[in-house]
């Protein structure tokens, strides 16, 4: 079984910590990771801003980057959703375009093969329980596109549930967006950050000492938000969580 | 705000001003909280909800691709029932119809039943530059009448009011308007809703024509079918002598029995009932019953180019039940009049620019009112999925591209203020698709780290204002991978735990 991991162009530039705690993760579960040079982000900021064109050579990379793979991880919600999701609305597009079946066959051959991290440890590994060793209150955050469009469930609680010494603490008004939103936090910014002020209220609310997500972009938002208001909570993604043993703490 | 959408700011000036009126927001929040656990629960207790969900699109879907087929199978419909039929292109050509139809009657005063497809095109309005009274008689359009204000919700058109200014607007001005507000009015509900009663009794008595909308027209009988909750509806559809609607095209369904889907399908999601507690259903007209004259006016505008897209046809199967209003947080804090439209919320910001185009600096913000969080795909009894929708616009928005207007394809120019994020897109772009550029960038950073301001200048603003931004890490993934694992000798798996850490 040949594993990819897919850090994302975020976790790569801002958020190493998160790639690195994967890969000590799956290699604790005797799972081989490999890191293709090729890769590079998967197109979300442009896609969703309406830049279809400019993410088509990104989809062609990814495709590229991660051919031969059995599978590709990614330590994220809504990068995985990209791929799964939108992958195909952009090959039938150019396809309808009179462009051909390319970018339909990249998508294609990525769209079964990519997924978020929780969901390769629960349904293509079958773990939930990672011997992980958390020893903090924790509240969990399910990330929108984590959440609605891959439909992770519970997945990342019953991972979080096993964890040793770890407490879930019940987040108030969990499914709400945080309001991040990719540009949707510059171009409306006033309701984004209202949005997250609330959510940081909620996360504050709990006196949980982290807060955790499977995605570094939303915790950028929460985590900056949770910071400005002087909140003692931590951001943390739930890699690092599950990274985490009794000899070793991330 | 005097009855008129026309000249509004853009969503994000709007919502700006909107975010910081707490007792707006705190108006908004009770309201689509409450409305949105009701829903949650009234849909939970069927068990075939998907089923019915999946049904309610397909049914749609079908009869949008025939359109034309079952629009003229309506219209022989209804007029074998003794109604007749109008054509209406646009917005004016619905509301001349309208004013020369009130007129011939020689009436110089309307009831309205709330309906969606006359706030669309300002009716009202045009009726009152003809010397015509509309009296809305739904309770929250009466609020808003009153209060010479707009709508700001598709099912609660004044949930941006609490009862305190309720009671406010109609002591100040029920009087204006017909019957005054009863002496020493308390803002509590029985109150105000007696109030409200009284005032709309007077005017529905007198009624000679009434003007309304519909949720359904069914193609084989002619019937049109108005839900609603008050009652208010079937005075003004049964008491006048001349009742004129006024329905989009999109509001045609194929058979009596498809009204099986939908009237499940719409209480839960609008009012979290079980039932509808007043469903009207008439066909065309009845001797001794009902109004002697009916008129149903067609309404396109802008739908059959709506229809003309195949990503954005979508938003036609709408039912205006509102359940993606009330899961909104976008909405829960801008508010419905920020999005400038009769379609507030979601579906408003897919179906304003898509009938109405996206020319207006207004109307091409439209499509970036959201944080795409899919909560209203998750509850739309219709499967519309809104987010791609609103990508599909913003791409039109930023690229132009092919749209139909009036029936004509045309290719539209991109939209003007996107110069600078177009140019930062193409030069973000190049660079991850050459990852050598990329990490040479990720190192720069690296290196300057503590050189990062704590408030950003220019459009980053925007982020620091309100957010901290993230440390720089000293070593890009990348680099780090290549350090501890891209030797020569490569370490095997279980060797390697926290290598280079």
């Amino acid at each position: 079984m040949r594993v990819a991991l897919f850090v994302t162009c975020v976790n790569d530039t801002l958020y190493p910590r998160t790639g690195r705690a994967v890969v000590s993760l799956l290699e604790r579960l005797g799972v081989e990771v490999e890191f293709p040079v090729e890769q590079s982000c998967c197109g979300q900021a442009q896609f969703n801003s309406g830049y279809r064109h400019e993410t088509e050579p990104l989809v062609r990379r990814f495709a590229r980057a991660f051919d031969g793979f059995d599978h590709i991880v990614a330590p994220s919600g809504s990068c995985a959703a990209m791929v799964r999701d939108n992958y195909p609305r952009i090959g039938a597009k150019a396809r309808a375009e009179g462009r051909g079946s390319e970018l339909a066959d990249a998508a294609a051959s990525v769209v079964p093969r990519t997924h978020e991290l929780t969901e390769f440890l629960v349904d293509v590994l079958g773990v939930t329980d990672v011997g992980a060793y958390y020893p903090h209150s924790v509240t969990y955050h399910p990330t929108c596109h984590g959440l609605r469009m891959l439909g992770l469930g519970d997945r990342p609680t019953r991972l979080l549930r096993a964890v040793k010494g770890l407490e879930l603490v019940d987040l108030p008004g969990a499914e709400e967006c945080c309001g991040f939103g990719g540009t949707f936090a510059v171009k409306n910014s006033a309701v984004s950050s209202a949005m997250g002020a609330d959510k940081a209220r909620h996360i504050t609310s709990t006196g949980a000492a982290a807060v955790c997500t499977v995605d570094n972009s939303c915790q950028m938002h929460i985590g900056g938000t949770l910071s400005r208001l002087g909140s003692p909570v931590r951001p943390v993604h739930i890699a690092e969580i599950l990274a985490s043993t009794e000899e070793e703490q991330w | 705000m005097v009855g008129t959408y026309l000249g509004m700011p853009a969503f994000p000036e709007a919502a700006r001003d909107a975010v910081r009126d707490e007792r707006l927001r705190s108006n908004l929040t009770h309201a689509t909280h409450t409305i949105r656990d009701k829903r949650a629960k009234a849909v939970a207790e069927l068990p075939d909800w998907g089923r019915l969900r999946a049904a309610g699109a397909a049914i749609k879907d079908r009869t949008l691709r025939h359109l034309d087929h079952y629009l003229e199978r309506l219209e022989e419909s209804v007029t074998a029932a003794g109604g007749q039929v109008h054509w209406a292109a646009d917005a004016r050509e619905a509301n001349r119809i309208v004013t020369r139809l009130v007129r011939e009657t020689g009436e110089e005063e309307v009831v309205k039943v709330k309906s969606m497809a006359t706030q669309e095109i300002g009716l009202n309005a045009a009726l009152t530059a003809a010397g015509i009274r509309a009296n809305e008689t739904d309770l929250a359009e009466l609020i808003v009448q009153l209060g010479d204000d707009l709508p700001s919700h598709i099912l609660v058109p004044a949930i941006h009011r609490n009862r305190g200014e309720i009671r406010d607007i109609f002591a100040e001005r029920m009087a204006d308007w017909g019957r005054p507000a009863p002496e020493g009015l308390t803002d509590s509900p029985r109150d105000l809703a007696e109030a409200a009663r009284l005032h709309l009794r007077q005017k529905f008595l007198n009624a000679k024509v009434g003007v309304s909308g519909a949720n359904f027209m069914v193609a084989e009988t002619g019937t049109m079918v108005v839900v609603e909750s008050e009652g208010n509806g079937r005075m003004c559809l049964t008491l006048p002598e001349t009742l004129i609607s006024v329905v989009g095209i999109e509001k045609v369904v194929p058979t009596w029995r498809d009204l099986e889907v939908f009237l499940q399908l719409l209480p839960r999601s609008s009012t979290a009932e079980r039932m509808n507690p007043y469903t009207s259903m008439w066909t065309g007209t009845t001797e001794g019953d009902g109004p002697r004259t009916f008129h149903l006016v067609l309404l396109d505008n802008g739908r059959t180019d709506t229809l003309a897209d195949t990503v954005g046809r979508q938003a036609l199967r709408c039912i205006r039940c509102s359940a993606c209003l009330n899961v909104c947080p976008v909405y829960e804090r801008a508010g419905g009049h920020a999005y400038g439209s009769a379609y507030p919320g979601p579906i408003g910001a897919i179906l304003t620019p898509q009938l109405r185009g996206v020319a207006s600096e207004l109307d091409a913000s439209l499509p970036y009112a959201s944080s795409l969080c899919g909560a209203c795909y998750e509850v739309c009894p219709v499967a519309i999925d809104i987010p791609e929708a609103l990508v599909h616009l913003r791409e039109r928005v930023v690229e132009g591209g092919e749209v139909t207007v009036r029936g004509t394809r045309t290719t539209v120019r991109p939209a003007r203020g996107h110069a600078a994020e177009r140019a930062a897109m193409r030069a973000s772009r190049w660079a991850l698709d050459h990852p050598g550029v990329l990490r040479a960038g990720q190192r720069v950073a690296g290196r300057a780290r503590r050189l990062a301001p704590r408030r950003l200048p220019g459009p980053g603003r925007a982020w620091t204002d309100t957010r901290d931004i993230p440390a720089l890490p000293a070593e890009s993934f990348r680099d780090w991978w290549r350090r501890t694992r891209e030797k020569p000798t490569r370490e095997s798996g279980n060797g390697t735990k926290g290598a280079g850490r």
